[in-house]
């Protein structure tokens, strides 16, 4: 075989193996479509299996556990000596990745999905080149961007030698002092996940307010939590300069409150958003139309202004979600296999797993506040719920918005222990356009978290039986 | 940015054709001017542009049907902009089929960009199935959730529900939702559809079309409008009612002597367009008079007959686009001169599409008049829920014995079909020969004036 010279024909090439790539090959092979997968990694699965969602919850998990631990000294379980191996866990974690990322090969090759290695680019609207694989080029009928997203750098002039998020789940080591620059999801999971481990952890955040995407309520709840875990929140602050202290580590000028300040820690770990790999794929050879962003814009069909090209997932317009990449890759693949399908969801839920999780869905608090939306609100606290204290853990609360007359619920938010489970009920009420009352008839186990959901609604309607109602103004 | 969208055109109608545009892209216009002319099941009305100001854009061709509450026409009316559209729907390409009326371009609610409407997923899987826009479905479910039925419903053009008569358990059961005729849009839904009416009509046997083009050059159009609402009209009806025909001769000889001669006298004036129809709705008004069972309407659940004190006659049109039939109302009160009036001003208006609905309701009695085109005699069939149709012939001269002698005179050949029911074949010998008997003397219709 000559190097470079093989192309390759296909109906259908997916570009990209994450979470909404894989599941488009997948779906489009089980439609009975050929089709071919292009992947420049080594491995399938995106940055969600190899270096997101999967191995940080892995390490989120662990630590977990210890600060369960921790805490349960209250109800009277000590433990002599609870520590975690970082190389055990490390090998623990790539055990899993390794694990799922093998199970998406399978996948694939059960169903006769050709995988390509190589980075591809568009070289016209029905033909792709790739590099860095055997296959010199790719002539399709239909293609699929599913590209993701990569890490923000720093701007030029700081120094390239502090973690990404990336190199932080590889465990490199657990530095005496970490800096985590950017209060986002990704910076708080993993700063907490450092804390765990031994760090001392301090936040810088340029904006007022950590996880600014999420409602203020649910985020003071899990900032009071984690505050006494992080050596210092610095909000409202700006990193002028990191650079390497000559004993190691970094030196670190942080304009905070209006004046200038220079810390030193061991490590710093950058986490300031991740931006679509849309600008190296050769799209100027096609109509694909992006935004300012980068990110590709398309059609309720996930279709771009190609009309043979679709786009989905970190790519795409939209929250950078995982889930949100299935979901549309399913679209793409049944509007090619079957000519019927829309992105018509009413809800894609959000989560963070820090301690405790945040979990939102449908419209937020706040997005009802800027759009003028009228809505109806109900909150119960973890406190008041038999389940929570339990288990110890009583900080939290449901949040329930719904429509003032007909009790449509609208969205729901979420702060506490599980609230990643929790929002999944939430998800399915909002999207099957079910109303306070639904929830509230629907009977809930007992004793559990999931009883505040239905409290919740309870108090939007103002039928709740376990809180004290509104004084009455005689 | 004014978004218009096709109001309620009123007695469940749920989508109109466009006719016309009154209108064009960039151009200008003036509130309360026309705007588009639509054409219904029922009728054809001029929609009146709600405000003045530009054409941003036309959302349909002459020919597109259009759902109630899809936007027909943007009009940049000098007001803010709307509220920022969705970003993922900012680049619908132009190639997604029915840009025009996709359901991107749903109702906005004031205050924010609108999520899709409250209703299970499945249920928006079943919509687009049913190439229904799940957006305008009227909803029935709690909070505006639409209902799978709702679906359904819109689909098959029925209306929304209403509060439902009680109605005694009829003996056949009806076809659920799902499996309604108008609902089957692919093989399984066909087969579903075709495995019930079979197990409820003996013998019978549907079967899924063949592909005539097989066999040679077709052309396809879709069945709508005008053409959509006769097939169901005569299904309906040659499938509830037992039809008889009785058919009979009028000699009108003296008739339209005095008719042409009166015509003519009256030239620019009242009755001057007076036709033999006018004659005849006289002539039949008084028939029904007579025998009431043939101006009633048998309701088959609440098993009673309604006997209708009141007589509208309707007469067959043919519009150019398809058959409509306006109504006369209160025959029984107007001259002959002011029916030959209402007929000629009701057809023409029923050609140009601009007889409005209430013009073509109310009928208790239908006649239909072939006559001019030509044939001896025609098997009509009856305008359900009505009970009897009439069916007018060519006028032609023909040999006749009168008095032992030969003669030539103009005769009418009269058909009436009628529902076997309500009335026998006795009622419809007397009442067909009573109708020739009156048609053939002018000075017996004087009598009924």
């Amino acid at each position: 075989m000559v190097m470079g010279s093989l192309r390759e024909e296909t109906d259908v090439v997916v570009i990209g193996s994450g979470p909404g790539g894989y599941v488009a090959a997948l779906r489009l092979a089980d439609l009975g479509e050929n089709v071919l997968l292009v992947e420049s990694r080594e491995r399938p699965g995106g940055t969600c299996l190899l270096e997101g969602c999967i191995p940080s919850k892995a390490l989120i998990h662990t630590v977990e556990i210890q600060e369960t631990a921790r805490r349960a000294a209250e109800f009277g379980l000590t433990f002599d000596n609870v520590k975690i191996d970082p190389v055990k866990l490390r090998e623990w974690t790539d055990g899993i990745v390794q694990g799922l990322s093998d199970g998406i090969k399978g996948l694939l090759k059960r169903r006769g999905v050709t995988v390509l290695r190589g980075h591809a680019r568009f070289t016209s609207p029905t033909s792709l080149s790739l590099e860095g694989g055997e296959v010199s080029g790719v002539d399709f009928k239909q293609a699929i961007i599913a590209t993701g997203s990569s890490l923000n750098r720093l701007p030029a002039g700081i120094v390239q030698s502090v973690w990404s998020s990336a190199d932080a789940l590889k465990l490199p080591c657990v530095p005496e002092s970490l800096l985590v620059v950017g209060g986002g999801y990704i910076g708080l999971e993993m700063g907490l996940v450092y804390q765990g481990l031994g760090s001392k952890v301090s936040v810088v955040e340029f904006f007022p307010r950590l996880l600014m995407g999420a409602d203020f309520d649910l985020v003071d709840v899990m900032v009071k939590q984690v505050t006494e875990r992080l050596e210092e929140i610095m909000v409202d602050s700006k990193v002028l300069s990191i650079a390497e202290a000559g004993g190691g580590g970094f030196d670190v000028r942080i304009e905070h409150g209006g004046q200038t300040i220079e810390k030193h820690y061991a490590q710093v770990l950058v986490a300031i958003g991740r931006r679509p790999n849309t600008d190296d794929i050769g799209l100027e050879n096609t109509r694909v139309k992006t935004d300012d962003k980068g990110f590709i814009l398309t059609g309720p069909d996930c279709r771009t202004d190609e009309p043979n090209i679709f786009a989905i997932g970190d790519a795409a317009t939209g929250p950078m979600l995982a889930h949100k990449a299935s979901r549309e890759g399913k679209v793409a693949a049944e509007v090619i296999g079957k000519g019927d399908a829309v992105f018509d969801n009413r809800a894609i839920p959000a989560v963070v797993f820090t301690d405790p999780e945040i979990a939102w869905t449908g419209l937020t608090e706040r997005e009802a506040e800027e759009q003028g939306i009228a809505v109806n609100i109900g909150r119960f606290p973890l406190s008041a719920l038999g389940r929570a204290r339990t288990l110890g853990r009583t900080d939290g609360l449901v949040k329930m918005i719904a429509e003032p007359d007909t009790g449509l619920i609208l969205g729901v938010g979420i702060v506490g222990p599980m609230a990643s489970e929790l929002i999944a009920e939430a998800t399915l009420a909002v999207e099957m356009g079910a109303t306070l009352e639904d929830l509230m008839v629907t009977i809930h186990p007992h004793p559990t978290l999931s009883e505040a959901l239905m409290e919740a609604a309870e108090v939007a309607a103002g039928e709740a039986v376990h809180i004290n109602p509104p004084r009455k103004v005689r | 940015m004014f978004e218009f969208k096709l109001p309620d055109l009123g007695e469940g109608i749920a989508e109109g054709e466009i006719l016309k545009w009154h209108v064009t892209e960039g151009g200008t216009v003036l509130e309360d001017a026309p705007l588009v002319d639509v054409e219904t099941d029922k009728a054809a009305v001029t929609i009146p542009s709600p405000r003045g100001g530009r054409i941003a854009s036309l959302r349909g061709k002459v020919g597109d049907t259009v759902n109630v509450g899809a936007v027909v026409v943007v009009i940049d009316d000098g007001a803010a902009a709307e509220a920022k559209a969705p970003a993922k729907t900012a680049s619908a390409p132009t190639s997604a089929p029915a840009a025009a009326l996709a359901p991107a371009q749903v109702p906005v609610a004031p205050g924010g960009p609108q999520r899709p409407v409250p209703a299970a997923p499945a249920t928006r899987r079943l919509a687009r199935e049913l190439k229904v826009d799940i957006n305008v479905v009227p909803a029935s479910g709690p909070a505006g959730r639409v209902t799978p039925e709702d679906v359904h419903r819109f689909a098959s053009g029925a209306p929304a529900p209403v509060v439902q008569a009680p109605v005694p358990a009829a003996h056949a059961p009806t076809p659920p939702d799902h499996i309604a005729a108008r609902a089957v849009r692919d093989d399984t839904a066909f087969a579903e559809f075709a495995a019930h009416a079979s197990a409820t009509i003996p013998f019978l046997e549907i079967e899924p079309m063949p592909d005539f083009s097989h066999e040679g050059p077709v052309v396809v159009e879709p069945l709508r409008s005008i053409r959509r609402k006769v097939a169901r009209k005569m299904v309906t009806s040659m499938a509830l009612v037992p039809h008889v025909a009785h058919m009979d001769d009028a000699d009108v000889t003296d008739l339209e002597a005095f008719r042409l001669r009166e015509r003519e006298r009256r030239q620019g004036g009242a009755g001057s367009r007076m036709t033999l129809m006018a004659f005849v709705i006289k002539a039949v008004t008084a028939g029904l008079r007579a025998t009431p069972a043939f101006n009633a309407s048998l309701d088959p659940f609440r098993e009673e007959i309604v006997y209708k004190k009141y007589y509208n006659i309707g007469f067959a049109a043919d519009t150019g686009r398809g058959l409509v039939v306006p109504v006369i109302h209160g025959t029984d009160t107007k001259s002959i001169v002011q029916l030959a009036d209402a007929i000629a001003d009701k057809a023409m208006r029923a050609r140009e599409g601009t007889l409005p609905a209430d013009e073509m309701r109310g009928g208790t009695f239908t006649i239909t008049n072939v006559g001019p085109l030509g044939g001896t005699a025609l098997l009509a069939t009856i305008n359900y829920p009505e009970v009897a149709i009439l069916g007018m012939g060519r006028v032609q001269e023909k040999p006749v014995v009168r008095d032992g002698q030969i003669v030539i005179r103009k005769i009418l050949p009269l058909t009436l079909a009628f529902d076997h029911r309500v009335a026998d074949g006795a009622d419809a010998a007397r009442f067909v020969a009573e109708l020739a008997r009156q048609l053939s003397d002018p000075n017996l219709l004087l009598l009924e004036t």
